[in-house]
This record gives C-alpha cells, sequence and structure tokens, in this order.
C-alpha cells in the first residue's frame, strides 16, 4: 500500500509538472483558435534564455549574487520572450489570420523547427543547469501508518505548487481584469471583438506573452529537473495527450488531464509493464487520448464541437 | 515560343484526357525519364547515388504518399515514420519467415501491412478532424516505435535490437551496386506516380478533393465520408509503407527504429508543404529541395571559406526549414509546384505578353 501510495503520489507531480506545458497550449488556444505546436519549443527556449543570463548577468555586471542573478535573467528571459511575442505575431500570425487551423497548426510546427534551432545558435547547445534553490532531498510523510513512510520528492512538491498557483493567478486573470475579458472575448468570435473596438493584434501579442511566461515558469521547473538540453522541447509532446484529454478550451481540463495522465502512466508502467515489456510510458498517454477522443472528441471539460456547412 | 499549344487540338476523349496534354510537355517528360533511367547511371558517381538519387527517390514516394492524405484528402497526419516502419519491419518478417520470398511480393506485403495499420489508425479521422486527428496519428508514431524496439518477435529477437537485409535480387538480377539499387528504386518511384496520378484524377481523388474541401457538404451530395477517408488512409498508407521498404532494404540495408522517428514524420510533412500540397509534382520537388538543402548548407559554407561546426549547420538547417514552412504558408500556400505552375503560365506568352 505504502508504494502504491508513492507511485500515485509520483504520478501526481509529474502530472502537475505536464500540466504547467499543458497549460501554455489551452492559452493560446483560448485565445485564438491556433493550436500552438511550439510551446515545447518556447519552453526549450525560455529555460535556455534562463540559463544562459543566469551565468552571463553576474559577468557583465561583476556581482556573485544567485538570488539576483536568477531575478535578474528570470526579467532578462521574460524579455525575450515577450519581444519573441511580438515577432511571432508581427511576421506569422497577422499574416496568416482567417487561415483554417490546419495552417496555422503547420505554422506553428514551422515556428517550433525554427525556435529549436535559433535557440540553439543564440545560446549554446551544451547540457546547461538552472540553479534556482529548488530542494533536492526528498522528504518522507505518513511514517506512523507505513513501515518507512512515503517517499516525495520536494523538489516535486514545490513544483506542484508553483503549477497550482500560476493556475489560480491565470485563472483571476483571464476572469477578473478587463485584457483577461477581452481575451476571452476573442476567443468567442475574432469580428464580433473587433467591432466592439478591441485590438487583435494587441491581444494575441498579450496571450502569445503570457503562453511565454508559462513556458518560461515550465522551462525553469523542468530545467531544474533535468537540465536544460534539446530534450526539453520534447517534453511537450508528452502535454499534448493532456490537452486533448482536457479538452482544449479548458484551463482546469489541462490541470485534471495532466494529473489522470501522470497518474495513469506511472501505475500502468509499474503494473502492466512488466507484462508487455517495459517502456510503456511512452505511448501510454498517447493511446488513453486516443481512446477518449473516440468517445468524446472534445474532451473533459472542452466545448462541444459544432459543425455546419 | 517554344511553350505554345496552338494548333494542337484534341480531337479524342483519350487526348483530351492525357496526363501531358502539352505536346511539349511529354517530349519534356520523356527527356526527363531518358535522362533518369540512362544518362544518370552511367555518368553518375557513386556518392551522388548513395548520398543524392536513392534517398530522394524513396522520400518522394514517401512524401507522394503522405501528400495524397493530407494534400488530397485534407486528413492531417503526423504519424508517417510509423506506417513507413510498419513496411519496412513487415517485409523484413515475410523475407526472414517465409523462404524463397521474392523482394517484390515481400515490399507489397509490406506495403499492405502498413495499409493495415493505416486504417486502423484512420478510423478516429471519422470523428475528429484537424489537429485531434494529428495526435491521433501521434499515437500510432509512439506505438510503433515502442512496439519495434520492444517486442523481440518483430525483429526476429535481434539482440541489438538492428535488423538488416543482404542479397537482395529481383528476377534473379542482384541489387547490390549503387546503379542497379538507383534503378530498382526509380523503376518502383515510377511506377506508383503514375498510379497515384491516375488515382488522384478519377472518381476516388475528387471524393478525396470533395471532402478536403468540406466534409459535411461533400457527405450531402452523397459522398462516403468513411469509405473516402478510409481509402486515403489505405493508398497513402500503402505507399508510405512501400517506401518505408524501400528505405530500409535499399537505403539503409541495416536499421533500427530510430530511423522511422517523429523526425522522419515531420521531414516528410515538412516535404509536402514545401513541395506543394495537392500535387504530385509537388512531392518531388519538395523531396529534392529538403535532400538537397542540408547538404547545399554543407557545402556553401566551405567554398566560402567559412568555418561552421556540424552543430551549427544542423540548427541553421532547422532554423531555414522552419522559416521556409512559415514562408510557405503565407506567401504560398500550393508550395514549389504551384510556382513551377505559374512559371509556365508565363513561358506561354513569353516573350510577346499579349
Amino acid at each position: 500500500m505504502g508504494f502504491f501510495l508513492e507511485t500515485l503520489f509520483g504520478g501526481l507531480m509529474a502530472g502537475m509538472l505536464y500540466s504547467l506545458i499543458a497549460l501554455g497550449f489551452v492559452l493560446i488556444y483560448k485565445a485564438s483558435g491556433v493550436f500552438n505546436f511550439a510551446q515545447g519549443a518556447m519552453v526549450l527556449f525560455a529555460a535556455l534564455a534562463m540559463s544562459r543570463f543566469a551565468e552571463w548577468i553576474p559577468q557583465w555586471l561583476g556581482f556573485e549574487s544567485l538570488l539576483l542573478a536568477n531575478l535578474l535573467a528570470f526579467v532578462a528571459a521574460m524579455a525575450v520572450m515577450i519581444m519573441l511575442a511580438w515577432a511571432i505575431e508581427r511576421l506569422c500570425l497577422s499574416k496568416l489570420v482567417n487561415q483554417e487551423g490546419i495552417t496555422l497548426l503547420m505554422a506553428t510546427l514551422g515556428i517550433a523547427y525554427f525556435l529549436d534551432g535559433f535557440g540553439q545558435t543564440l545560446f549554446g547547445s551544451d547540457i546547461y543547469n538552472i540553479n534556482v534553490g529548488m530542494p533536492k532531498d526528498p522528504a518522507f510523510i505518513l511514517e506512523g501508518m507505513f513501515e518507512g513512510g512515503v517517499m516525495i520528492s520536494k523538489e516535486d512538491l514545490v513544483a506542484a505548487v508553483i503549477a497550482a498557483l500560476l493556475v489560480v493567478v491565470l485563472a483571476l486573470f483571464f476572469q477578473k481584469t478587463k485584457t483577461g475579458r477581452a481575451l476571452r472575448a476573442v476567443a468567442d468570435d475574432h469580428q464580433a471583438a473587433q467591432s466592439i473596438g478591441i485590438p487583435l493584434n494587441k491581444i494575441w501579442v498579450i496571450v502569445w506573452s503570457v503562453a511565454g511566461f508559462a513556458a518560461l515558469v515550465a522551462g525553469i521547473i523542468w530545467g531544474s529537473k533535468l537540465g536544460v538540453q534539446f530534450t526539453l522541447s520534447l517534453v511537450a509532446l508528452k502535454a499534448l495527450p493532456v490537452v486533448i484529454l482536457g479538452g482544449l478550451t479548458s484551463v482546469p481540463g489541462a490541470i485534471i488531464g495532466g494529473l489522470i495522465i501522470g497518474v495513469g502512466e506511472k501505475l500502468s508502467e509499474i503494473y502492466l509493464g512488466p507484462m508487455l515489456g517495459g517502456g510503456i510510458e511512452i505511448w501510454f498517454a498517447y493511446v488513453l487520448a486516443l481512446g477518449f477522443l473516440l468517445v468524446r472528441p472534445q474532451g473533459l471539460f472542452g466545448e462541444k464541437i459544432i459543425d455546419r456547412v | 515560343m517554344l511553350y505554345r499549344e496552338n494548333g494542337q487540338f484534341k480531337t479524342s476523349y483519350a487526348a483530351d484526357q492525357q496526363i501531358f496534354p502539352i505536346f511539349q510537355e511529354r517530349w519534356a517528360m520523356a527527356l526527363l525519364l531518358l535522362v533518369a533511367f540512362v544518362v544518370l547511371p552511367l555518368v553518375g558517381s557513386e556518392y551522388w547515388f548513395r548520398a543524392i538519387l536513392i534517398p530522394f527517390l524513396i522520400l518522394s514516394l514517401a512524401a507522394l504518399g503522405l501528400n495524397i492524405l493530407v494534400g488530397y484528402c485534407g486528413q492531417i497526419s503526423l504519424g508517417t515514420g510509423a506506417f513507413m516502419a510498419v513496411g519496412a519491419y513487415a517485409a523484413y518478417n515475410f523475407m526472414v519467415r517465409i523462404d524463397g520470398m521474392p523482394l517484390i511480393v515481400a515490399m507489397l506485403l509490406g506495403g499492405l501491412s502498413a495499409t493495415v495499420i493505416g486504417v486502423l489508425f484512420g478510423i478516429p479521422s471519422l470523428r475528429i478532424k484537424g489537429l485531434y486527428l494529428a495526435v491521433a496519428t501521434l499515437a500510432a508514431q509512439f506505438f510503433t516505435d515502442w512496439a519495434f524496439l520492444r517486442i523481440g518477435w518483430f525483429t526476429n529477437n535481434s539482440s541489438s535490437g538492428s535488423v538488416s537485409m543482404a542479397r537482395l535480387d529481383v528476377f534473379g538480377v542482384p541489387i547490390e551496386s549503387p546503379v542497379t539499387k538507383y534503378l530498382f528504386v526509380l523503376t518502383v518511384v515510377c511506377v506508383f506516380a503514375l498510379m497515384a496520378k491516375n488515382l488522384v484524377r478519377s472518381a476516388i481523388g475528387r471524393q478525396w478533393m470533395a471532402i478536403r474541401d468540406m466534409d459535411v457538404a461533400a457527405a450531402v451530395i452523397g459522398i462516403r465520408p468513411m469509405y473516402a477517408k478510409l481509402s486515403a488512409f489505405a493508398v497513402s498508407s500503402f505507399i508510405v509503407g512501400v517506401a518505408g521498404v524501400l528505405w530500409a532494404f535499399i537505403h539503409l540495408g541495416a536499421w533500427e527504429p530510430a530511423a522511422f522517428s517523429i523526425d522522419r514524420s515531420f521531414q516528410l510533412l515538412f516535404m509536402v508543404i514545401i513541395g506543394g500540397l495537392g500535387s504530385i509534382a509537388g512531392a518531388f520537388l519538395g523531396a529534392g529541395f529538403i535532400v538537397l538543402l542540408p547538404l547545399a548548407l554543407d557545402q556553401i559554407p566551405h567554398l566560402l571559406g567559412i568555418p561552421l561546426s556540424t552543430a551549427t549547420i544542423t540548427h541553421l538547417v532547422h532554423m531555414i526549414f522552419g522559416a521556409l514552412i512559415v514562408f510557405f504558408l503565407i506567401v504560398e500556400p500550393h508550395g514549389l509546384a504551384k510556382l513551377w505552375s505559374v512559371g509556365k503560365q508565363k513561358l506561354r506568352l513569353w516573350p510577346f505578353p499579349h
């Protein structure tokens, strides 16, 4: 039972991390109807910027404080992500207004490739690390109930709390602020939003910047866990089934989908894996999402898809 | 002046329905085939065949298959690599497990196996579309990657996980030297290209295009979406499967699942987009472009005397591919093939614009 709980908690934490990336997908889809395949590349780009700036800024300015370096690097990386959002809107999306979803999807695939190459040319392609002082040692809980207790990684716990905070902040931003209201209006109907004076281009820059912020947070957490390297952009492929499961238009869906996939992956690996030869983590999430699509194409919390001629 | 169709009258239905209705185009095509079949084998060097022509032809075939699905039927697929892998591993098993299995039969059986898997993963397309379908095909990609790596039966329990195919022959002619490999691949590609061209201008091809343009409307006028979509998946994965067999047997010789990873799927999708969605010639143009670009980027800095590391070149290639994808989607969604036909239109009037 202790072992089961340990796996369960591990899965929940991993799920929160997937949700972090999935959030980026949902944000952009909600506000512009673009399925952003480049989210993974943005995570890599943001993490690269963060880790390199944290290394460079103390050298340029000549100080040693880790906290200050991280803070400045975070600001610099965020500035880079905002510039990126602006460039993507100006050079790509504004030219593709009113195109079909599939065209936009392929365009973001192009952006993903470009960012992969660009980020690594700009910041280098070795493995870098991000040190923001995440606790590395595991903690044990419920020691009274089971022998040896249940091990939980503190690092994952911190990450999960940050992810939860991010969700709350984003939910407040979407529901309570003027900009958030404008974002939701654009998502509902581009033309109607424009006709009441919401500037579409500005909204898109904002939403891509917010997605860039989500990518930066995800990049820092994943980067300090795995190291900043190319494989980081592939993590986003793991987050794809999460959004499909949770529904593309739902922020809570991204969280719940992430938790389901995280737990499902870990439990299936432990209890089904040995029967099938191991390593089933790679496809489990996808097959789960595929099975789900057949029953409920819009996902758990998505809006129903209605087709008209 | 050269490219005029004045005076070429079509006096029969057969003449009206030719693939190349203009005299000059027929000659150009015949000349191209002559160069490909006769001149190149005489003058080409081994490097040309190994590094450029054979990969180009096989990837063109795969892009052709993908183009039927994406370009003609409008169903996006990110699992092309998976269907190539299914073809390759199925053909390998037919060759290894059945004594005296001829290469061509194994190739076609590999294609058929890919068809079965393709249709299976195409079934969700009846309920979902667009990016949801992309995710479904990604499931195919990850699942086959895993299956061919972990399930020993598929690789005949090879200990390293890599399998190899040696001593191929067709009707007693060994396919060993680069020239014979090239000719074999070229023949297969020509046959399939002709079949595909005829298929897309037949009734089924028009059904695919109707589904692509608007599936609900197509269903209203009496096209069965299930039949049209699944047949597109079937034909596409058959061709892609055959391309997978060629890629594994002829080009690689020995391979492991990584040869058919998700990068291959993206590469093929890029070929289709850059070459031209919904065009047979586009598959060839796109494949040529994507095969040649990295080689060119490799050579140009050398010629200019700028030293670039291999890593930098890989990143540059990524950047250029990405930028080109976006560029083509914005400026010319029908790709190189459209530029080609625009060029031909201009040529019809040249040098007198009226």
